[in-house]
């Protein structure tokens, strides 16, 4: 049987949708048994959130004032004392999974599954490679634990109907110190998080500036969607590193995404195309962005906008 | 500090639109340009900087491929390397191995920094980095957008999904280059001539004594599915009621 150990993503409040959607992926293998592990400092709130994850049988907590801000190579010998006794160890693909699950797979000397967008047995999982330009089949060994990160975008969040059991765990590994967190210089959070957000409204270079920028904020205002940029917009420091999309930036997955004035390279449509409904907004009407868009809008973004804004008012969109 | 080992992963070009074989077997890689992976790029790009910035480095481009894995040491020397070192082999070799056939010359290099790129944009896997340093039982700074050397520490700043972290860490260390660590420079002419006269040592990946085989089986190889064919509206107004029968706006 498989037993599955996820480890739990959060803020040190908030279990992240992440995982959630990491669980739900685990799901799928046949007859799972499904644990969220969660480092903490305090992980009360975010273990009593992973417990009522639908799926998840057990919700395992380490507490340890060094776990306030985890990062891999402080975590990885942690996860790997777990990890014994589970024949899945499951991370998202995200920046914190990126950076631990391969340092834990090689630790366990094992191969690792990167990315996986679908689950077609218990060691046998689909992934996309050359920026989605194809997508392989791998297998692993069943004798060995298989460590995987998962698409996030590739899965639904798990619902929340679940009462797993929780239980404090003691592993006794030394720390290791040659690793220190400074600070981090977080994106506000009034907005809706780029990578869990319904709607999201994504700028390229033709915005020309920051200040002009502000254009999409007030679109995505109007939707109540989050913001991204293009990775040459954000080249151009009209936008913060963390609202990039696409094959180095983000990944994901909204029911809408509107890009405008982003011309649609590769990199780019690999992090939109499991988008519901696409809509792009390009003065060059050969642009990429086309070709993958359900609906498209040719014309000058600066006379757009405005227009769009002035519709979604009326339209009584928040 | 003394030495910088920075890896060169031969890839298909980034401007190279991939096509899958039609058997399922793999991608198209016959007659197609290869360059140097452009994450790789920047990560030498930081070690050529460490070293104009006074710091008497030694700086050593280290490739695991075929035989003409070669052309991408010898940009690697064009752009500045001192040296070169090709673990030859015609094997796919993954990332697991991979960090095990570094952590062989890094015994025997010792180095202060090992610098990669942050991922090969052929397979996207994102995890030779943090395997070499797991198995080097070193520190590691993924994502890396900005590098500050102190003796023997580094202060690293991170891109991750919050926003940007800083971190410290003890050398010797792995750093996993990001898009905005630098911007690599081109490389000149008279460069690639002077490359020419720079060692390339090349070793076969046999005399490593490292087991290789791949730990994974590729099953099929395909391409994606591709999404339906949309429609051009002509104005806002379409694009809104558009929009309103999906029930995305209100």
């Amino acid at each position: 049987m498989s037993k599955v150990l996820v480890i739990g993503e959060h803020d040190g409040h908030k279990l992240s949708q992440a995982t959630a959607r990491c669980v739900s992926c685990a799901t799928q293998i046949p007859g799972a048994e499904i644990t969220v592990a969660v480092f903490a400092a305090d992980p009360t709130a975010v273990a009593a959130q992973a417990a009522t994850l639908t799926g998840v049988t057990h919700v395992l907590t380490i507490s340890g004032a060094h776990h306030a801000h985890p990062m891999g190579a402080v975590l990885a010998p942690h996860v790997v004392s777990l990890a014994k006794g589970y024949t899945h160890v499951f991370g998202a693909s995200t920046t914190f999974g990126k950076d631990l699950m391969p340092r834990v797979a090689a630790l366990l000397n094992v191969p690792q599954i990167s990315d996986a967008m679908s689950v077609e047995g218990a060691y046998t999982f689909k992934r996309p490679i050359y920026a989605g330009n194809a997508i392989v089949t791998l297998e692993a060994p069943a004798d060995k634990i298989l460590v995987a990160t998962v698409r996030t975008a590739s899965f639904e969040p798990a619902a929340s109907t679940g009462s797993a059991t929780i239980t404090a765990a003691a592993v006794s590994v030394e720390m290791p110190t040659h690793t220190r967190f400074v600070s981090v210089q977080a994106a506000s959070s009034d907005r809706p998080d780029l990578a869990s957000a319904a709607k999201v409204v994504s700028g390229g270079r033709a915005l020309g500036s920051k200040e002009n920028f502000e254009l999409i904020f007030k679109i995505a205002e109007k939707l109540g969607g989050a913001v991204g940029a293009s990775r040459a917009a954000v080249d151009a420091g009209y936008a913060p590193n963390e609202l990039q999309v696409g094959q180095t930036g983000k990944i994901i997955a909204p029911q809408l995404y509107m890009a405008v004035g982003i011309s649609g390279a590769i990199q780019h449509l690999t992090g939109i195309k499991d988008a519901k409904t696409i809509v792009a907004i390009n003065k060059d009407g050969e642009a990429p962005i086309f070709e993958v868009a359900d609906f498209g809008l040719v014309g000058d973004l600066f006379e757009i906008l405005p227009q769009l804004e002035a519709a979604l008012s009326q339209s009584g969109a928040k | 500090m003394q030495k910088i080992l920075v890896g060169i992963k031969r890839v298909v070009d980034y401007n190279v639109r991939v096509r899958v074989k039609p058997d399922g077997s793999g991608v198209v890689t016959d007659g197609v340009k290869m360059s140097v992976n452009p994450f790789d790029e920047i990560a030498l790009e930081e070690a050529l900087r460490i070293r104009e910035r006074g710091e008497p480095v030694e700086i050593v481009a280290v490739s695991i491929g075929p035989d003409d894995a070669q052309q991408q040491l010898r940009t690697a020397l064009a752009m500045g390397a001192d040296r070169a070192i090709l673990i030859k082999t015609d094997q796919m070799i993954e990332p697991l191995a991979a960090a095990k056939l570094m952590l062989e010359i890094i015994k025997k290099e010792n180095p202060e920094l090992v610098i990669v790129g942050k991922q090969a944009i052929d397979d996207d896997s994102a995890q030779t980095g943090p395997m070499i340093a797991a198995l080097w039982g070193r520190p590691q700074a993924t994502f890396c957008s900005k590098l500050d050397l102190k003796g023997n520490t580094a202060v690293i700043l991170r891109e991750v999904d919050a926003g940007l972290e800083t971190i410290e860490i003890d050398l010797p260390a792995v750093i996993s280059a990001d898009l905005r660590l630098n911007e690599p420079r081109y490389v000149k002419l008279p460069d690639i001539m002077k490359a020419k006269k720079k060692p390339l040592d090349v070793i076969e990946i046999a005399s490593l004594g490292i087991d290789t085989t791949p730990g994974l089986k590729t099953l099929l190889t395909e391409p994606p599915k591709p999404r339906a064919k949309g429609v051009m509206v002509k104005d806002v107004a379409e694009l809104v009621d558009a929009l309103k029968k999906r029930g995305l706006v209100s």
